[in-house]
């Protein structure tokens, strides 16, 4: 496993160091990517000399913790609903299989006129964005509730809620955080995306505002941020579904 | 499940999404949203229309290029991971970061490399798509059964006639998964595409009607849209699932 992680970022490295080297030579020019090395230095100079990043960073993962909350929650609701009702279910099916097949973004210029410019539509957006991936799993880690657990509750003689609490959820557990996983990633592109188009604020929007004024060092120490941020929180919450995956396929 | 319940299950499906609409118009106003019919019949309208056309081919032309990029590449990069251990350890994670970041961050980048035109929208769309289909491809060849491949190494199969005769199909259902997935996701880098830099395609039609405000052209166009992409996407469902059942 080491050694797995130790190509993996020599792979890494090598990557950005020919990267460096192609816009230092010239192959790639200052106009179109300035080198890695000047990104992270512009990265510095922006969070530490830029009056709006701290504001900005803020209101961008505040509508983000928005958005993760509602879609995870609301979707793991639906989700136990959906999956009480088989009618329901079938006639919903349609819709979560194809779901994330139709460009959703087409929708902004309706939330816009919904909910007015501003966070209530960059949160809703990133929540549509990520509800269904968490209904989904939801509906699919009640499926996978092994039949004999239920019969152990019934035995015991749990009611409803207990049989739910201290059986169902356990055992669902593992692919309810495959679901969270893809809900927070689906959020994240959501929000962004979102700035990036319609807001008047945030990460995204400096992003597009550095494009449109040809701003190159800004707007790439911007997307180095974003790219690691969105990095690194996939790999936590990978990793974090491992581990729980481990424990229960061990025990 | 009988014919017969399925289709009430789609008429359940149409009648609750047709109110739903009937009801969001009703909270919206026409300033908002279009009602159904009219809308219904502005599809018409364009599928009959002259200028239309062009639009839609040219969507059609870009959407194609990025299939053909994202579908090829992406199996190529599958197979290459997905049979070879230590790089499948190595390059899976990392595949799957790339798909997770909000790639629309990486849309000036495209610009600034291929300039506006028809091939920033095929290396967008085809960016969105290439990482799905190699990571399903990469999944489904690490699962085939190790008895499978032993069997292989004792026929003494070379590489090419075991992954044509072994792999390919064993691990065939997963990838026609990504393949789908993959599909849908380069329509949507394409469509994201045009709709920021081109001067046609049905996304530059999006947003010219977007920036005039003519509701009814933005839902008809949304509605044709997701309709094409529902379609596509449930005939891709009915091929997989008949894999998925072999």
């Amino acid at each position: 496993m080491v050694r797995v992680r130790i190509l993996q970022l020599s792979f890494v490295c090598a990557a950005i160091a020919a990267l460096e080297l192609l816009c230092r030579v010239g192959i790639i020019d200052r106009f179109t990517m300035i080198p890695p090395s000047e990104m992270a230095g512009a990265l510095t100079r922006v969070i530490a000399t830029a009056p709006w990043f701290w504001p900005d960073v803020t209101y961008t993962l505040g509508n983000l913790a928005a958005a993760i909350g509602l879609s995870v929650l609301g979707g793991f609701l639906i989700g136990v609903v959906v999956h009480a009702i088989p009618r329901l279910r079938r006639v919903l099916d349609p819709i979560l299989t194809s779901y994330y097949a139709v460009p959703t973004f087409v929708l902004y210029p309706l939330l816009i006129v919904f909910f007015g410019i501003g966070p209530t539509s960059l949160i809703v957006l990133g929540a549509l964005f990520g509800i269904v991936a968490m209904i989904v799993a939801t509906v699919t880690a009640i499926d996978r509730v092994p039949r004999v657990l239920l019969k152990v509750a019934r035995v015991s003689r749990l009611g409803a809620v207990r049989t739910a609490l201290l059986m169902k959820l356990p055992a669902a557990s593992p692919h309810l955080m495959t679901g969270l996983r893809l809900a927070v990633a689906y959020s994240v592109i959501g929000i962004i995306a979102g700035e990036f188009i319609l807001s008047t604020e945030g990460i995204g929007r400096r992003v597009a505002l550095a494009y449109n004024n040809f701003d190159n060092q800004t707007m790439y120490a911007l997307l180095v941020l974003i790219l690691a941020f969105a990095i690194a929180l996939n790999a936590a919450l990978g990793a974090f579904e491992q581990a729980l995956h481990r424990r229960w396929y061990r025990s | 499940m009988t014919a017969r319940a399925r289709v009430l299950d789609y008429a359940l499906l149409v009648v609750g999404l047709w109110l739903a609409w009937v009801f969001m118009f009703r909270w919206a106003g026409p300033e908002a949203l279009s009602p159904p019919g009219a809308t219904l019949q502005r599809v018409g309208e364009y599928l009959t229309s002259a200028q239309f056309w062009p639009h839609a081919a040219a969507t059609g032309i870009a959407f194609a290029y990025a299939c053909v990029i994202a579908l090829v590449g992406g199996l190529l990069l599958g197979l290459a991971l997905g049979t070879n251990r230590l790089a499948g350890q190595v390059g899976e994670p990392i595949l799957s970061s790339l798909y997770s970041i909000p790639k629309i961050t990486l849309y000036p980048v495209i610009l600034l490399v291929f300039g506006l035109g028809v091939s920033a929208k095929v290396a967008f769309g085809a960016l969105h798509g290439i990482f799905p289909v190699a990571l399903f491809a990469i999944g489904a060849l690490r699962n085939t059964s190790p008895v499978l491949i032993k069997t292989a190494r004792v026929l003494r199969l070379a590489p090419v006639e075991t992954a044509r005769t072994v792999l390919l199909p064993a691990a065939l259902p997963e990838i026609v998964t990504g393949l789908r997935i993959g599909f849908s996701a380069t329509l949507l880098g394409t469509l994201i595409g045009e709709l920021f830099a081109s001067d046609q395609g049905l996304g530059f039609m999006l947003i010219r009607a977007m920036e005039a405000h003519k509701v009814l052209d933005i839902v008809a166009l949304t509605l044709l849209l997701f309709a094409f992409a529902a379609i596509a996407n449930g005939l891709l469902l009915v091929v997989e699932r008949r894999v998925h059942r072999r």
